[in-house]
């Protein structure tokens, strides 16, 4: 990243050698944050690699990136081909954005979840449920636009197992910022990025008095435990998570760089075995 | 009319393509399912002082934690707050994939209800004690129950369970007869 002159960023992507949904996401929301900072869109230059462009255009990044990034995309559209892409990144602004993600997930849910995870067929119902409550998440607690996205990979080194990463950033107001009328006097000093997120990650707090609400990331974490998946949540300076016994994240990290709104990640990995 | 009741069936995934667009077909984000609940409590105003609905999730494919709880358990919560209107309602089509929801947001209310969870089997779901599942056991599998059995009872405990399920709605306690009816029996003739 530099910056091209006093008011402009520069992403430069011309040596990306690679990217998974985290990183697409996320840029996206890094290039949202530099054009509100400084009142203009900054400037992406393209990876140079086919390979990557390629990707990246599979995933449908250059679409989401338009409004976000000055950015020549490659000139056309690589044919459509039987991909691991599982929901390109698709931009959540209101709820039927979500109908929409769940209408298109469908049929290629079922197909990778049972071959690559080996998991049941049933399964395509609690991934759209995971989708879904995810997705509305940005909606009504953001109150700012988000993307989602999500794609399968061999994680051959790492696992040594196939996974599927789901990844939902936004640009809003952060788990603070969402809960903070209704809960901070609780909490007084402590109060903060990381109170937060324990509030709303482990005792499922919402901003609403209503106590059928805040049912989302509770039952996205019990689903997310059943397949052995890890789920993080970063918001603000902090970030919390369901780690598994496979993933050697800490479960709870503070004083991290600020980020705006919030970052849900979730990796569910394939049956032992398969 | 049975015992003085009028009987409702529901189809949710016709109201779900009526009510919010015939583009979507799955019960999923909360503005969805509370226009889905609204277009419920729209039909059950036509019904007269007491109703049964057959509530069928039959054709709905996906339906997410915030539809369960809009189309089941505020459905249910609400009808309760009626001062005029005694609803009582069976669930159908609760299989597998539905279940956890309905499941999970029931108890988060406190709720119990009458489902249908495969064909011709119902079942007691969410919030329930053991006298109370007892009880509607035994109610389910007579289908209903005079006031000379309830007082035959010989464990005070179910009986108390059976006076219970009549005050949630679970059961029905005829005003005529006084016998408890099981919700399944009268909903019957709407499977």
């Amino acid at each position: 990243m530099a910056q091209l002159d006093e008011s402009r960023t520069l992403f430069d992507a011309r040596h990306l050698r690679w990217a998974d949904p985290n990183g697409m996401v996320g840029l996206l929301v890094a290039g949202v944050v530099a054009g509100k900072k400084q009142g203009t869109l900054p400037r992406l230059e393209p990876p140079e690699s086919a390979d990557v462009t390629g990707y990246l255009s599979r995933m449908a990044f250059f679409e989401a990136a338009r409004g976000v990034f000055d950015c020549d995309p490659p000139a056309r559209r690589p044919p459509a081909r039987d991909s691991d892409v599982l929901l390109e990144i698709t931009p959540i602004t209101a709820n039927a954005d979500v109908h929409e993600v769940i209408d298109r997930v469908q049929s290629k849910a079922g197909s990778i979840l049972t071959s690559k995870l080996g998991y049941p067929a049933t399964a395509v119902v609690q991934f759209s449920v995971i989708l879904s409550e995810v997705c509305q998440n940005i909606i009504e607690h953001a109150e700012a636009p988000g993307w989602v996205a999500a794609q399968s990979y061999n994680w051959a080194r790492r696992l040594g197992r196939n996974v599927v990463v789901i990844s939902v950033m936004d640009v809003g107001r952060g788990f603070r910022g969402s809960l903070g009328d209704e809960h901070s006097a609780r909490y007084g000093d402590r109060w903060g990025d990381t109170t937060a997120l324990e509030a709303a990650f482990l005792h499922g707090l919402t901003r609403f008095p209503d106590s059928g609400r805040g049912q989302g990331i509770q039952q996205i974490r019990r689903q997310v435990r059943r397949w052995d998946g890890a789920i993080t949540i970063r918001s603000g300076t902090a970030r919390i998570g369901q780690v598994p016994e496979w993933d050697d994240q800490p479960p709870l990290s503070d004083g991290l760089e600020p980020f705006p709104g919030a970052q849900i990640s979730i990796v569910l990995p394939a049956k032992a075995g398969e | 009319m049975t015992e003085g009741m009028d009987r409702i069936a529901i189809d949710v995934g016709q109201v779900l393509q009526r009510t919010v667009t015939s583009l979507y077909s799955n019960l999923v984000t909360r503005p969805t399912g509370r226009a889905v609940r609204m277009a419920i409590e729209t039909r059950l105003q036509d019904a007269g002082e007491r109703s049964i609905s057959l509530i069928d999730l039959s054709e709905v494919v996906i339906l997410d934690f915030s539809c369960a709880d809009e189309v089941v358990a505020r459905l249910l919560e609400r009808s309760h707050e009626s001062p005029t209107h005694e609803a009582f309602f069976v669930f159908r089509g609760v299989h597998e994939p539905h279940r956890d929801q309905i499941q999970t947001v029931l108890e988060r209310r406190g709720l119990a209800a009458v489902a249908e969870t495969r064909k011709d089997v119902f079942e007691l779901l969410g919030q329930r004690s053991p006298a109370e599942l007892r009880a509607w056991g035994l109610l389910e599998q007579r289908g209903l129950i005079t006031t000379d059995e309830v007082d035959s009872l010989e464990d005070a405990d179910d009986r108390a369970g059976l006076v219970r399920l009549v005050e949630r709605r679970l059961a029905f306690r005829s005003p005529h007869t006084d016998r408890i009816h099981a919700l399944s029996q009268l909903a019957k003739h709407l499977l």
